[in-house]
């Protein structure tokens, strides 16, 4: 579409060129013989004009001062992400409404944001790009419109809403009406969720009102150094709790990736983002009436890995790295961890099997011994949540001592933070199947995807112990004030420290060390 | 043979393929080795309680240990391999070196006693003249070892070698001697059996060494002449004689440039090496060890012993070998595949897939031999065999031993055990390309970045609209290796791709699995080999072209483009911090905070498999913040010391 525009652009240069040539000599007279002709082309330059504004946004120096910054353009953001040549650009020519303060004197073509659809990797996907160059990306109400457009199309198709991320925030100007504009995103937000996915990606700042925008998205990721996500800034912070702090440490990507958990991974640069971003959208369904796609795949399905085998360390009580046994396990090791440095004691993330997405969830004994505690609770369950939604299967690696006890947690509500992932992965009716690698104690090995979960099938490792507690907690219970405690300790292992007891009631699929790889479960 | 074998592992070796090979396998205790493999008691208790009858101690560990011979033959078991005196005899250097004198065996001046202190020692090695030797009277294996060239060196290598002496063997006795220059290390292989007769089964050419640790062995040397082989081995068999010495033995001499030698010391067991000599000799070493132990005389007479081929062994470490030509690295093997399918090639090798490398053991991966007519086709064979043997998880040296094999003074012989300093002044620095090389590297790189490029397009399952978009067939890259970039334009022409940089085009057959480690194709329809060790979405791959790993980005111009704007990430200045070279622990700390060190001081101590190596700062200054203390365990690259 866009290359017939500017084919028919073309077109009328030529044509104006050649009226000039031939009948321009004579002047005015010519050209009333051909008002229509002068009128067509009147307009044929104007469009031109605009265009050629629209694609300079702020025009030449905010440009410069954007990559002086390290940041690309709204525009080189979009070309990266998109396939050659097959971004379709929407409202480009849309002017902002704004009459008070002056506004009516500054307008661009495009206004703060350009919008459309292209293809990631021949894949259609519709996407925003917020142009700080424009009133610093600011937000007006033709801005939330133009987003709102494409993600109602985007519900219309299915496919993925992709935004990128880069404004100062509500455009003050325009009071309410910029107000109900992200009143009008966020719904939609919400009414797109569990629909079709939605990435942010977050490119530079994105402040105030605006952040719950990427909060409901799918998946926000941000630009280290760059980009900035935080309610008030830090002038606010500083006047308010008397508080000092710098942009970087109250909503920078390093805080946002390891300490609150808003953000799901961090990239280096724009263009290490975009580039991870197109490899990223790989893994994902277009939209919940897609499956969760299939690639071509070279690593074979049943490729032997001896290293599983080695992996478990003899010490039940020794630390391992279960990102091992996961990259193992998914084809050609390639595993894209979503919030690798936050509650790093659950790992979350997705990878391929025989080419068709799953995704992984697994206990990470490396960190806190693999327990689960508020913040790893709800990073899983988010997890899980998004899976189930987009028909994406789950391997679930459980090596799991318990739910972490202290006053910490349960002042804060690990009950009911807890109680998100049981739900979570209870609810999911994709394709479940579970691998106990080591420790499944307690209510925790209930929660990690048990064969009771509607589990649909569950394995574990020769290393694998199922109980209600480790044998010390469970001993000094059960034979409390007996002497000589430590020998029930040792029968207590013989009866749980192994596989066995479940096995015998049936739980288990089948005690092996070999995995039985997804090739024709359907979702 | 038709004898049932039994394994001894620690927990750490549970799943090691000796103990899967063996009839029966015995658990000796934890990982550390004074807990197992050295713990005689546990050893004892497993050979009485399987009932076995003779006990082959393989190399290092108890194998030149006189009491656990002591016990083993008190209990009745026969050792294989040499009677306790010979064991005594030749596992003190300063006893050695008397009796080799009496055989009639050259001998290196040196000093004829222990050494008391540091003072003594600068004194003894002014006497010899320096450059001296000054190392563990009880040592082998390059452990407790160090030269020195001036008073100051006297002093650190007395303390150092005895500190190292100490933790290795329990014996801090330190001797000194004088130091030969240039020397080539020469090693003759011996046999004996309990009826007084002995062989001499040529020698080993075991000069490249690294801290005085063999890295490339061969059979025969280059070096020798008729002449001079025949006088070795004859001392050698003196030697034996002499000693009343049985089983297999190997006798080592320094050479020096005018096939002057020099008894070193003699290793009275099996020696790792040891398979070279069996591919030129056709004599199985274990095999006669065995016979030997049982009492069988020697059927073999020095005139059956012939020189056949050329065989050479290269170890494979895991280790660094760009830091001081290897320090050890550790690790879990995640993939592994031995150069089997290459003929002549043998691997000796205690792993498999999915072991792991860990700090409790010497770091040696496998010993590739291999075999060939001439030295040339030994050669030949090796290269190819290193080429596409694939081991990842942790660093390892390959890079090193296949740049040495094509190296021009190791292709002409011309090598002295101080080959490594010599030829890598600078240390090693990876393998050196010129433009074909290169060219080739980046068209392998053009082409996998291509190939993954056209994989994502490929989905099986998707709508149908979007499904038939085709994937794209040409590409405008942008490489970069090392700070150089070139633009290179890729064409995917039925089964090939056109590979255009600058003035040539490249024909790449198309040949690559992406999940595959090994890269084998035809570049203008000549074979290479490579491998494929990483690829990101960023475009970054990591290529192994000749034993070197090369990291490569691979960009379409575009992002190229844009990514030349993006700002430089400040990098943290190392200069201002001690970092742990290796993975190990903690020896000694030997600065505090506040402290004023200068440049090249010492200021701890790290020792990892069972090497002390010292750690300096790297300018002056004033000691900020000391991170780690004696006894801690660190990993790769932690921060140890920090300067203002």
């Amino acid at each position: 579409m866009r290359s017939k525009m500017a084919l028919y652009c073309l077109r009328g240069a030529v044509r104006s060129n050649y009226i000039r040539r031939n009948y321009g000599v004579c002047g005015v007279q010519l050209f009333n013989l051909y008002s229509t002709a002068a009128h067509t082309l009147r307009v044929n330059q104007q469009i031109k004009e605009k265009r050629k504004r629209a694609l300079l946004g702020g025009g030449e120096s905010r440009i410069d001062a954007q990559h002086k910054k390290g940041k690309l353009t709204a525009r080189e953001r979009i070309h990266l992400l998109c396939d050659p040549g097959s971004f379709v650009e929407y409202d480009m020519l849309v002017e902002h409404t704004c009459s008070d303060f002056g506004m009516e004197k500054q307008k661009y073509p495009g206004d703060s944001v350009i919008t459309g659809h292209g293809l990631i990797n021949g894949r259609i996907a519709y996407m925003f790009s917020q142009d700080f160059t424009v009133f610093g990306g600011s937000l007006s109400s033709i801005h939330a419109k133009k987003i709102c457009k494409v993600m109602d199309q985007a519900m219309l198709v299915g496919a993925p809403v992709i935004g990128l991320n880069d404004s100062g925030g509500a455009r003050i100007q325009e009071g309410v009406e910029s107000l109900a504009g992200y009143a009008d995103i966020f719904l939609r937000n919400v009414l797109s969720s569990g629909v079709i996915p939605q990435i942010s990606l977050i490119m530079g700042p994105c402040a105030g009102g605006a952040v719950y925008s990427p909060a409901m998205t799918d998946f926000t990721f941000m630009v280290e150094d760059t980009s900035y996500l935080f309610i008030t800034g830090p002038d606010v912070v500083k006047s308010v709790t008397n508080e000092n702090v710098t942009q970087e440490e109250l909503g920078g990507a390093k805080t946002h990736t390891t300490t609150s958990g808003v953000a799901h991974k961090a990239f280096h640069n724009d263009v290490d983002a975009l580039l991870q971003l197109r490899n990223f959208l790989g893994f994902l369904p277009l939209s919940n009436k897609d499956p969760a796609p299939i690639r071509i795949c070279d690593d074979p399905w049943d490729r032997d890995v001896p290293t599983l085998d080695t992996i478990i360390p003899q010490e039940t009580t020794e630390a391992y790295d279960m990102l091992e046994v996961v990259v193992n396990v998914v084809d050609e090791r390639d595993f894209f961890e979503i919030m690798p440095n936050y509650a790093k004691n659950i790992i979350i993330g997705f990878g391929r099997m025989n080419g068709r997405t799953v995704g992984i969830v697994g206990n990470q004994p490396k960190c806190a011994a693999g327990c689960l505690d508020i913040n790893s609770s709800v990073k899983g369950a988010r997890f899980v949540r998004f899976c189930d939604a987009f028909n994406i299967p789950i391997i679930t690696f459980v090596d799991v001592p318990g739910f972490l006890p202290g006053t910490g947690q349960e002042h804060n509500g690990i009950i009911r933070h807890g109680a998100k992932l049981l739900y979570a992965f209870a609810e999911a009716t994709v394709p479940k199947i579970t691998v106990i690698t080591r420790k499944g104690y307690g209510g925790a090995y209930d929660v990690m995807s048990s064969k009771h979960l509607r589990g649909d099938v569950n394995y574990a490792w020769p290393t694998a112990e199922v109980a209600v507690m480790g044998a010390k907690g469970a001993t000094s219970i059960l034979f409390k004030g007996k002497p000589d405690v430590s020998k029930y300790e040792a029968e207590y292992v013989e009866k749980f420290g192994n596989p066995f007891p479940a096995a015998v009631r049936g739980v288990y699929f089948k005690i092996g060390i070999e995995l039985l790889f997804i090739t024709t479960v359907s979702s | 043979m038709g004898i049932k074998t039994v394994a001894v592992y620690s927990i750490a070796d549970n799943n090691a393929r000796h103990v899967r090979m063996a009839d029966e396998a015995v658990c000796i205790g934890p990982a550390a080795t004074k807990d197992s493999y050295l713990n005689i008691d546990h050893i004892m208790l497993a050979v009485t309680k399987t009932g076995s009858q003779a006990v082959h101690p393989g190399y290092g560990f108890l194998s030149e240990n006189a009491v656990f011979v002591e016990k083993l033959e008190a209990a009745g078991i026969s050792f294989i391999g040499p009677s306790v005196e010979a064991i005594n005899g030749m596992g003190d250097k300063l006893e050695s070196k008397r009796l080799a004198q009496a055989a009639g065996v050259n001998t290196i001046p040196g000093f004829d006693g222990i050494v008391n202190d540091a003072d003594h020692c600068v004194q003894i090695a002014r006497e010899i003249s320096y450059p001296v030797m000054i190392k563990a009277s009880a040592g082998g294996g390059g452990k407790g070892m160090r030269i020195a060239r001036n008073d100051d060196d006297a002093r650190d290598g007395f303390r150092l070698a005895s500190q190292e002496a100490a933790s290795s063997f329990g014996d801090d006795r330190i001797l000194v001697e004088k130091f030969i220059d240039k020397p080539r290390h020469i090693e003759i292989q011996v046999l004996g059996d309990k009826h007084g007769n002995a062989v001499y089964l040529n020698e080993r050419e075991c000069s490249i060494q690294r801290r005085n640790q063999k890295v490339i062995e061969e059979a025969p040397s280059v070096f020798l002449n008729e002449g001079t082989r025949k006088a070795m081995g004859e001392q050698a068999v003196s030697l034996c004689k002499r000693l009343g010495y049985y089983s297999a033995g190997t006798v080592e001499f320094l050479v020096d440039s005018e096939q002057k030698f020099y008894f070193l010391e003699m290793n009275t067991r099996l020696q790792v090496e040891h398979p070279v000599t069996e591919y030129i000799t056709g004599v199985d070493l274990v095999h006669q060890m065995i016979r030997i132990a049982k009492g069988h005389p020697l059927l073999l007479t020095q005139k059956d012993i012939p020189i056949k081929g050329w065989a050479i062994e290269s170890r494979v470490y895991s280790e660094d070998p760009y830091k001081n030509f290897g320090l050890p690295s550790i690790g879990r093997l995640y993939k592994y595949i031995e150069p089997l399918h290459v003929p002549n090639v043998r691997c000796d090798s205690g792993i498999d897939e999915g072991s792991e490398i860990s700090i409790y053991y010497d770091p040696m991966i496998c010993k590739l031999v291999c075999y060939g007519n001439t030295r040339n086709d030994a050669i030949n064979t090796s290269l190819e065999a290193l080429d596409s043997y694939v081991i990842r998880g942790v660093t390892h040296n390959i890079p090193l031993l296949r740049d040495i094999l094509t190296e021009t003074n190791f292709i002409e012989g011309n090598i002295s055990t101080n080959y490594l300093s010599e030829v890598y002044p600078d240390g090693f620095k990876g393998r050196q390309l010129n433009s074909t090389d290169k060219q080739h590297i980046l068209a392998i790189a053009a082409c996998v970045f291509s190939k993954m490029d056209m994989r994502s397009y490929t989905f099986l399952n998707e709508r149908p609209s979007t499904a038939k978009r085709k994937e794209p067939a040409e590409w405008t890259l942008v490489i970069s290796l090392f700070d150089e970039e070139l633009q290179c334009d890729v064409k995917k022409v039925g089964n090939k791709f056109h590979v255009h940089m600058k003035t040539d085009t490249l024909s790449v057959e198309d040949h690559i699995n992406l999940s595959s480690p090994l890269i084998q194709t035809n570049i203008n329809g000549k074979p290479i080999v490579m491998q494929l060790v990483s690829k990101d979405a960023s475009g970054k791959l990591q290529i192994v072209y000749q034993g070197t790993t090369f990291t490569i980005f691979v960009l379409s111009d575009k992002a190229s483009k844009f990514l030349k704007m993006m700002p430089e990430k400040p990098t943290v200045d190392v200069s201002k911090v001690v970092l742990s070279p290796m993975p190990g622990m903690v020896k000694s700390v030997s600065c505090e905070v506040g402290d004023t060190m200068a440049e090249g001081q010492e200021v701890c101590i790290i020792e990892a498999m069972k090497m002390q190596n010292s750690l300096v700062a790297g300018a002056s200054g004033k000691v900020k913040a000391v991170h780690v203390k004696a006894g801690d365990t660190v990993g790769e690259d932690d921060v140890l010391i920090e300067f203002e």
